[in-house]
């Protein structure tokens, strides 16, 4: 391993970022495997792209806040949309967000000539945590710190409202409060991470540690404390690799988390492939 | 609101009343329901009856506050229900219900407690008790360790029943809750349904087979989006009846 590496100031910044992020979205990653999910968070995440483009549009600059804005915009345009749309009973709501979502990511595409920020543009899809600026770090540690302290107070009427809404919203539980919420809170988690691992990357850092985790155990609050240590370490030893092995740190984060992913399903002592069978 | 309720009919006699006046629901300007009225009181257990769409489930999820109302008032030992009550459990069909959710019997009876201990407040050992006491007494105390989806379809009934008992309801409302059991399994769950009334409980079921509504419950409201009848089911279950609610023809409704 390369040591000076360790001390540069840029380095370090990318590997407590990484730790963080990678804790923060791990843990959220939990809600996203029990609301069974991960395929809308693939396509809220594909939204951010129009939406950093519509805000280079309209302001004529890339920076990290209208980027941070747009993609907010944007994923919760389509996302709540495609609620509103499910409300009519005509049209499920896995339809209505695959209608909107690629509309939008068509409409950011068509839009992108007309920008002439097209080689940061990619920066944004796939992330460049080593540029990670002292803005970023705080948008992200932010967040994160805002997303971990809602979530765990409010652990008990979420884990109610998402294994059977009908039965918690029997109990008042504010069901609806709390599904509004959670998409919320999923939106932001998805920001986030964008500095870090782009709007592409960011669904494996969403949706891999608690889908490793369960793997592993059947303890629900396992899911997001272990899904927070294997986001968070995972990405930190990912950031660690990228360096000596010469590849984007973004894609590094998540090829790591997917390899864990990977050897949980063949070597789970419960669940695993490879494991003999005691029944 | 009486610490003592569950023991209200088997010890002392009161008979607190559930009283359904002219409830009816939409859903998107098509009627589930109109004007629906029932009286009964605990101690009972009421069937709902009647063709697929009659609004059997609607019926239930209107008592449980799960879809608004657009007339009509629920009224519970006199008081008035405006949205929801602690007092009534719901209990869903079980294939609405994720089974695969990460969580043990113990974990989903807990859940019963929420009305108690609110969004934060420390289980104490008056929750654990109330959770070892609805285990026991629906027979689960040995599989309270197991994942939910490792029970069997009354196993399965029976936790959500335990979870009803964990929080202390007085009301419970269940959507088809003999669909998919077996015969033993069906038996089991009435003999429960039935001691359970016997404590003082009303339990209101929604329930698709005719022959066996004479054995299983005491009450019956047969519906088709209006109530035909209500009453005793010795008195309620005539062929005529029966023949208007199910044979009616196609389009008629």
């Amino acid at each position: 391993m390369d040591l000076e590496l360790i001390h540069n100031p840029f380095y370090q910044r990318a590997l407590a970022t990484a730790g963080f992020i990678g804790f923060a979205n791990g843990f959220f990653s939990g809600f996203v495997v029990l609301r069974r999910n991960a395929l809308s968070v693939s396509a809220l995440s594909h939204t951010m792209l129009p939406g950093i483009a519509l805000g280079i549009f309209l302001t004529g600059a890339l920076s990290q806040w209208n980027a941070f804005f747009g993609a907010m915009f944007a994923a919760l345009l389509v996302g709540l949309g495609s609620v509103a749309v499910a409300r009519g009973n005509r049209v499920e709501q896995g339809t209505a967000l695959a209608v909107l979502y690629t509309a939008a990511f068509a409409a950011g595409i068509a839009l992108l000539p007309k920008l002439d920020t097209r080689q940061e543009l990619e920066h944004w899809l796939f992330g460049d945590i080593i540029a990670v600026g002292n803005t970023d770090i705080w948008i992200a540690f932010g967040i994160g710190a805002f997303t971990l302290l809602i979530t765990n107070l409010l652990m008990r009427p979420i884990l109610l409202t998402l294994f059977e809404s009908n039965v918690a919203a029997a109990q008042g539980v504010p069901v609806r409060f709390i599904q509004y919420l959670i998409f919320a809170l999923l939106v932001l988690a998805l920001v986030s991470s964008l500095q870090a691992v782009g709007c592409v990357l960011s669904v494996g850092l969403l949706v891999t540690p608690a889908a490793t985790v369960s793997l592993l155990t059947d303890r629900t609050s396992a899911l997001f404390w272990g899904g927070g240590l294997i986001g968070g370490v995972g990405s930190v030893v990912a950031v660690l690799l990228s360096g000596t092995l010469g590849i984007a740190p973004g894609p590094a984060i998540v090829i790591v988390l997917g390899l864990l992913f990977i050897a949980a399903y063949l070597f789970s002592p419960k669940y695993g492939l490879l494991t003999p069978r005691r029944r | 609101m009486s610490e003592t309720h569950h023991d209200c009919c088997a010890h002392h006699g009161y008979h607190h009343e559930l009283v359904i006046e002219g409830v009816s629901v939409s859903y998107r300007r098509v009627l589930a329901l109109g004007n629906i009225s029932l009286s009964t009181s605990c101690g009972n257990r009421v069937a709902l009856i009647g063709p697929n769409g009659a609004g059997k489930s609607t019926l239930l999820k209107a008592i449980a506050g799960l879809v608004p109302r657009d007339s009509g008032t629920i009224r519970w030992r006199g008081t008035a229900v405006k949205k929801w009550s602690r007092e009534f459990a719901y209990l869903p069909q079980r294939e609405e219900v994720d089974w695969s959710f990460p969580i043990t019997v113990r974990g989903l009876v807990e859940m019963g407690r929420y009305p108690q201990t609110g969004w934060w407040r420390k289980f104490t050992t008056a929750d654990g008790l109330a959770v070892d006491k609805a285990l026991e007494s629906l027979a689960l105390l040995d599989l309270q360790g197991r994942q939910i989806r490792e029970l069997s379809g009354g196993q399965q009934q029976r936790a959500f029943l335990a979870r009803a008992l964990a929080q202390e309801a007085h009301v419970l409302l269940l959507d088809e809750p003999f669909t998919g059991l077996d015969r033993n399994a069906s038996q089991l769950l009435g003999d429960l349904l039935a001691k359970l009334a016997q404590e003082g409980r009303l339990v209101i079921a929604s329930h698709h087979d005719l022959n066996t509504v004479p054995k299983l419950f005491d009450e019956a409201l047969v519906l088709s989006t209006r109530a035909l009848a209500f009453g005793p089911v010795a008195e309620i279950l005539t062929p005529e009846l029966i023949e208007r609610t199910f044979h009616e023809p196609a389009g008629s409704r």
